[in-house]
């Protein structure tokens, strides 16, 4: 076949887009409930993740893993090892690492395996030929140690929290508007530590060809995990490539390099062979990252007619030496209700406990739904109904920074919310509906989540025949790239979608931002988009016409009166697009967020105190939805982790050693299928913004668990007439309260 | 030690020299059938689950030598990318998934599920105890030993309850 022609697209998002080339274009894809294209490969197991399709002679690797909280390995009994029936090689090696890299790091995490800072941590590494040799001889290991446990900070309360000056701010007088205030709540809340507990455990398959590592592995950012492994390992990232086409889950704990990815690069270097690793659920309880457990004070106070004056959010929260990631609690609080006196603290404790990192929505997650919580306790003190009393706090502009909003649809999404629900049928009377031994209650919560933007390049190539071929390193980790990313082309390309081929997740392809931090489908999607649009430029040259007069539909072109098949029109030629989304002013000058509202109804029972969730409902505007199945379920899919949030889930440590003490799917309780009710959701469809990306499409995949906890823990407080500060809200806690 | 499984119609026989290979590992390493996934190893998720003698099972429970002679059907045995089954069509269509790495399982699930239910099995949601019917309770109850972390399970539900609504019960 002849040489592609190449024509490239970088657009720096300075200003707002004023085009909306999306709602121009003609195919009608965009948008659209189109089921997932890789559908049929999933339900049929025939999606290949991680640990699959070993390659000849793979070799299987396990971790061994400190049984102290720090201190220094000294020795292992690695002879002994070496001994037992399949073992291949005993490896410690420094290039192996304390803990995953964070999000976007794209540098190795802390390196050396000697030195041990939590309980759990990998130490060694086993090599064996089969899975089952490795297990063994891993678990027969025993390390020395130079143990100085007795030093180890576990418990937050024994830890001296560092202030770091950039995360603390301060509007005003708070106290004085507390002191000054007609109404005013002051209150402390926590939420534990938590862990992502991703379907799929971390994996990776390494192999070594002419010099150049290839790792199969369950990640989310491929361009920057590809510069954190070969950091990690001293090569340059030319030598490295990294594949993820299915990932099964990540939830922002595949977010950078880990342990297996590392490990089994080194063991595979070392032996010569393919080397796979797959941690055991116990290892990615202890040894990836935890969401940070927090603390919270919360000061809100308001004048006689429910009019906001100040805001004092503080947070305490964890990680370990060195990390620089912290959990950013109050991420949302700044911009979000009126008030013009306002405190942001932000405290880190340095803890000898499994890392930190992001987890879906990591901030807005733990931060909303405690503000939001906050809020429905100053509504009550007021007398205000809560839906009425946050919609006369949204405020015209981010009180923080003056800067206008570049859409803020918080009360199109309260108001149309709190309707479908039948909100005007709430309890008045804390603790006064009930039926039989259940006590019901309704609760709401605003629901707010940052948009960002994150720089991405895709490329598109249109073939002789009419066909699209979709590439972008991107990732699909559930979140419905694949689906997006081929209906942007086929809209674009004026093509049915079945006629566009994505392709994902090989880190040889054009870079993107990856699945992180709800910016995937924004930025690849516009990367997308701008190599398609290199490619309409170059079929209106061909057809005679500036590319705004071009209609492409249905693989025909349109330009006039005339009408021409793409392949006449390409003629045997392939045309390549590149294009690259770049940030720019745009997010400096206007706050970007998405948006929500969810109401909640439970039931609550005065016997058992067992809490279920009856009903639960959102509404969510986020610019541009790219498609309503995918959008829905993502949206499905925060709720359901908002409900594991507010009534499950919390990683008990051992207050000894800091270990997990409820380290698997047993003890760890997410939500199953029968704790969750019919799911309502509305997508406000006719949302853009034009500050977000020419799309203007914003980000959803963790948007709708931001509040969900708060519509809960309010709805129990409404059924129940008591306010729980403590999350989970477990049956004993509810029992104390009821007595 | 030899060891026959029937694997989707076709029997194996494997020279299993380690008695401590789970069916699950036997199936996914030894026989390449990875559509049966890991999720937890312990009988603590259903990603594993796969239909042994016509009923289901945690494959990551079992040894594989304790299945000498056994009928075992996986996803693999369910439908091809060309040619699914109802069920699969259903979880297509209602987006029954996102990463898709439960998906086996609870399609695997499902399909003994259906089956249990038009035997009359009654589940702890069961009214009259001698003629389940296929409620979303029922099916919510029946499903929960299959943990979906993206969470997909209102969709799950609607999907299962499409595909028995088509097939008057039963997933095939
Ligand atoms: S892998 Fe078998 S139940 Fe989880
Ligand atoms: S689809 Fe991801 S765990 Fe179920």
């Amino acid at each position: 076949m002849s040489n592609p022609i190449e024509v490239t697209l970088t657009h720096r998002m300075n200003l707002p887009d004023e085009e909306n080339l999306l709602d121009r274009m003609a195919q009608g894809v965009v948008s659209t409930p189109m089921d997932r294209p890789e559908g049929p490969l999933k339900v049929s197991g025939t999606a290949t993740y991680a640990d699959e399709d070993h390659p000849p002679g793979t070799a299987y690797g396990w971790f061994v893993r400190a049984a102290i909280t720090s201190g220094r390995v000294t020795g292992l009994n690695t002879r002994e090892l070496e001994a037992m029936p399949g073992v291949l090689a005993v490896i410690r090696d420094n290039r192996m690492i304390r803990n995953p890299a964070q999000g976007g790091d794209a540098k190795s995490p802390h390196q050396g395996p000697s030195e041990v800072f939590y309980k759990g941590q990998p130490i060694a590494l086993v090599v064996a030929e089969t899975f089952e040799q490795a297990r063994d001889a891993a678990l027969a290991a025993r390390p020395d140690y130079k143990d100085r446990s007795d030093r180890a900070v576990i418990l937050p309360t024994r830890t001296d929290y560092e202030k770091p000056r950039s995360k603390q701010s301060s509007q005003g007088n708070l106290d004085k508007a507390m002191r000054n205030a007609a109404f005013a709540v002051d209150v402390e809340y926590d939420t534990p530590s938590m862990s992502h507990a991703a379907m799929e455990p971390h994996a990776a398959v390494a192999w070594w060809q002419d010099g150049r590592l290839t790792v199969r592995g369950s990640y989310q950012m491929l361009n920057s995990n590809a510069q954190e492994l070969a950091d990690a390992l001293g090569i340059s990232v030319k030598k490295v490539r990294i594949l993820s086409r299915y990932v099964g889950g990540g939830f922002g704990s595949k977010l950078g390099i880990g342990h297996e990815g590392v490990g089994a690069a080194i063991a595979a270097q070392k032996l010569d062979r393919p080397v796979a690793i797959a941690l055991h659920r116990r290892q990615v309880f202890e040894a990836t990252h935890r969401r940070s457990e927090t603390r919270q004070r919360v000061r809100l106070c308001c004048d006689a007619d429910g009019r906001m004056t100040g805001i004092g959010h503080e947070a305490w929260v964890s990680n370990l030496p060195g990390e620089t990631f912290s959990e950013p609690v109050t991420q949302a609080t700044p911009f979000t209700w009126a008030g013009e006196n306002r405190e942001i603290g932000h405290y880190i404790g340095r803890l000898n406990l499994t890392g930190a990192g992001s987890m879906r929505a990591p901030g807005e997650a733990v931060g909303v739904p405690i503000t939001d919580a906050a809020m429905d306790e100053l509504a009550e003190a007021a007398g205000i109904d809560p839906v009425e009393f946050r919609l006369r706090n949204i405020p015209e502009a981010d009180p923080s920074s003056g800067k206008p909003f570049s859409s803020n649809r918080l009360a199109d999404c309260i108001r149309i919310g709190a309707e479908r629900f039948g909100w005007s049928g709430r309890p008045k009377v804390p603790g006064s509906r009930r039926e039989g031994e259940w006590l019901i209650g309704f609760g709401m919560s605003g629901v707010i989540r940052v948009n960002m933007l994150g720089d991405s390049t895709a490329r598109v190539t249109l073939r002789p025949d009419g066909t699209a071929l979709v590439e972008t390193d991107m990732t699909d980790i559930g979140t419905g790239s694949y689906s997006v990313l081929t209906q942007i082309a086929a809209e674009m390309l004026g093509l049915p979608p079945d006629r566009v081929t994505t392709v994902l997740g090989d880190s040889d392809l054009p870079p993107s931002i990856g699945s992180g931090g709800s910016r995937g489908a924004a930025s690849s999607g516009s990367s997308v988009m701008l190599a398609a649009r290199a490619v309409r430029g170059k079929l209106a040259e061909r057809m005679g016409c500036d590319e705004e007069d071009l209609t492409l539909k249905d693989g025909t072109a349109i330009a006039g009166n005339r009408q021409r098949d793409l392949a006449d029109v390409l003629a045997g030629d392939i045309l390549q697009g590149t294009g690259t989304i770049k940030r720019g002013a745009a997010e400096a000058h206007h706050r970007q967020s998405s948006w929500g509202a969810e109401f909640c109804e439970v039931a609550v029972s005065s016997v058992t105190g067992e809490v279920h969730v009856r009903r639960l409902s959102g509404v969510f505007a986020a610019g541009r939805i790219l498609n309503a199945k995918t959008a829905r379920s993502q949206c499905m899919g925060g709720m359901i982790f908002g409900i594991g949030q507010a009534l499950h889930e919390e990683v008990f440590h051992d207050a000894r050693d800091g270990s997990f003490m409820n380290r698997d799917l047993a003890e760890y309780h997410v939500p199953a299928n029968l704790d969750v009710p019919h799911i309502d959701i509305e997508l406000l469809m006719d949302d853009r913004d034009p500050y977000a990306n020419p799309m203007q499409a914003k980000g959803i995949g963790e948007l709708a668990l931001c509040g969900t906890a708060a519509a809960i823990v309010n709805a129990i407080a409404n059924a129940t007439g008591h306010r729980f500060r403590s999350f989970p809200i477990t049956l004993d806690k509810v029992l104390e309260k009821l007595g | 030690m030899d060891v026959t499984l029937t694997v989707n119609g076709t029997p194996h026989v494997l020279n299993l020299e380690d008695p401590r290979v789970s069916l699950l590992d036997a199936l996914r390493q030894r026989l390449d059938l990875t559509g049966t996934k890991k999720g937890c190893d312990h009988g603590q998720c259903g990603a594993c689950t796969v239909i042994v003698n016509g009923r289901r099972i945690n494959s990551c429970m079992t040894l594989a030598v304790m299945h000498d002679g056994d009928e075992i059907t996986t996803i693999e045995g369910i439908g091809t990318p060309g040619d699914l089954a109802p069920l699969q069509q259903a979880f297509i269509r209602h987006d029954g998934f996102q990463c898709g790495y439960c998906t086996p399982g609870q399609i695997m699930s499902a399909t003994a599920m259906l089956e249990e239910v038009r035997q009359g099995w009654p589940s702890q949601m069961t009214g009259d105890l001698g003629r389940p019917e296929l409620t979303d309770d029922e099916i919510r109850e029946r499903m929960s030993g299959n943990i979906c972390r993206c969470s997909c399970y209102p969709n799950i539900v609607d999907a299962i309850r499409d595909a028995a609504g088509r097939t008057g019960g039963t997933a095939a």
